[in-house]
């Protein structure tokens, strides 16, 4: 087991995706992605903040450079406002910002997100993204696919990896830059005896 | 980003008591749903479930105007009330006009109220909460944060800026609130205007005095112009309306001799020709339409920060 930076003794952790892993899965999404929105002239990839931001950089800067997409039109989504658990939890949420300078309307419309656990998120960007006008239709991509945790019925179209995963489990995504590194599951049941 | 993340105050009476950290997050938060108003469809579910009541005993067009839009834009339910056709007139009190309007499960009142501390006086009594759009000649807290959030747009952090209120001080919420928040976010506030129309002990706020409105505009880095409000004046405070222009009454000559031109601001509605010329009012200085803008920005804020303050668990 490695340890990260990051590495809590309380939550050890569990390599799911190792760095070559990680290069191979992000281009596996982009040539699934490639395939079926070639030539994307009429296709709009949009982040959901914060934690799919960094996804949708590494994937438009691949689709670009290596497989000569030419520009893809992107932009950032915040659901704060459409959450359904506002005034329902102790924490306040917290909002980052919305880039949408790019049209959506009559579009074909990927919502990229690192990981797929209730769905929750998804519904509630829906929701925001018909702020924005009506996509011709809507596609999920996830890096990480929970499977068994669903909440609403929702499916991704495109998954890096699917995970059996535990409800008291995370799975984290460690970026160095714009650089995916790793993907772990942390636990408390894998720690070490004290 | 602001180190808190929820609001200290449970109310928003006044930015007197407000601490800093609450006025950053309300700034902070109010960027946010100017992205928001700016969208194709300007609406988020946030507060759908929060019913808000505008309670208006004093008249108003363009603050509650700014406060039902932002209201809307947040999805909560609006009810409105303004005295002028309401049972005040046949002689119930206020706290019997508030809690028959709180019974039918109100979670925010805006209340406008001609007399000072009507606000704190709701607080204390019913269990919503209470944001205050103006109460006499005390404090106007919206309007100073939508000012601070306006300034900030355009000069950036108001960390030891310059900031003159220029005009009737006396009879002003908002120079009150602009004083007490303007002075948290670390700017340096002085007035200018005819010395009767400046309170003898505003020096105990720390504010100077800049009598010559030449000086004023010289060492400012913006000016917030306030309106000659001759419905509150019971006497005469200057001579003339054409003597206070002459004085007083921003110009674009007085403007144009300056080395470095303020940003002029002023809570409207404007007296043309008497505190501004339409010149000034009209001109690239002058944010006085960002600042509208930005006031339904900042009312959603504070209704925001302030619906998830209680969770949908707790009985109002």
């Amino acid at each position: 087991m490695q340890k990260s930076p990051n590495f809590d003794p309380e939550m050890a952790q569990k390599t799911l995706l190792n760095q070559r892993d990680c290069a191979v899965t992000l281009s596996r999404l982009c040539h699934q992605l490639n395939e079926v929105h070639v030539p994307w002239n009429r296709t709009v990839l949009v982040g959901l903040q914060p934690r799919g931001s960094k996804l949708l950089k590494a994937l438009v800067h691949q689709l670009e450079s290596e497989f000569g997409t030419g520009p893809i039109e992107h932009g950032l989504l915040d659901i704060t406002f459409h959450r359904d658990d506002f005034r329902r939890r102790d924490e306040p949420l917290v909002a980052s910002p919305t880039e949408m300078d790019v049209l959506i309307e009559g579009k074909r419309v990927v919502l990229i997100d690192d990981v797929l656990y209730t769905g929750r998120s998804v519904r509630a960007a829906l929701d925001a993204l018909g702020d924005f006008g009506r996509p011709q239709r809507v596609e999920l991509c996830v890096l990480v696919d929970r499977r068994f945790s669903r909440e609403l019925p929702i499916q991704p179209d495109y998954s890096g990896r699917r995970v059996d995963a535990l409800n008291h489990e995370r799975v984290r995504l460690n970026w160095t830059g714009d650089h995916l590194e790793s993907v772990l599951l942390e636990s408390p049941e894998y720690a070490p005896e004290h | 980003m602001p180190r808190n993340t929820k609001l200290q105050s449970r109310h928003l009476l006044g930015l007197q008591h407000v601490p800093a950290d609450d006025l950053h997050l309300i700034l902070h938060w109010a960027g946010h749903f100017k992205e928001v108003i700016n969208r194709p469809i300007k609406r988020v579910p946030s507060l759908r479930d929060i019913t808000i009541a505008n309670l208006f005993f004093e008249n108003s067009t363009r603050t509650r105007l700014s406060f039902e839009l932002a209201e809307k834009r947040l999805s909560a339910d609006v009810v409105n009330f303004a005295a002028s056709n309401s049972s005040v007139k046949k002689g119930e009190t206020l706290t019997d006009t508030v809690n028959n309007i709180l019974a039918m499960k109100v979670d925010v009142v805006v209340i406008r109220h001609a007399d000072a501390g009507v606000p704190q006086f709701l607080a204390d009594r019913v269990p919503a909460h209470i944001v205050n759009a103006g109460d006499g000649t005390h404090e106007h807290p919206t309007q100073a944060l939508l000012d601070a959030f306006t300034m900030q747009e355009r000069i950036g952090s108001l960390e030891g800026k310059n900031i003159v209120i220029v005009g009737d001080i006396l009879h002003s919420r908002v120079a009150l609130s602009n004083i007490f928040g303007l002075q948290k976010l670390g700017a340096n506030v002085a007035v200018s205007g005819p010395s009767t129309l400046i309170p003898r002990v505003i020096h105990e706020l720390g504010v100077e005095v800049i009598p010559h409105v030449d000086d004023a505009l010289a060492w400012a880095d913006v000016a917030n112009v306030l309106r000659v409000q001759h419905e509150r004046m019971d006497r005469a405070f200057f001579p003339s309306i054409r003597e206070y222009h002459n004085r007083y009454g921003i110009t674009m000559d007085r403007l144009k001799r300056l080395e470095k031109i303020p940003l002029i601001m002023h809570p409207g509605p404007i007296n043309r020709g008497v505190e501004l010329t339409s010149e000034v009012a009209d001109s690239p200085h002058a944010a006085i339409l960002n600042q509208v803008e930005n006031g339904v920005a900042v009312r959603m804020a504070v209704l925001y920060l302030l619906a998830a303050q209680s969770t949908t668990t707790d009985v109002v």
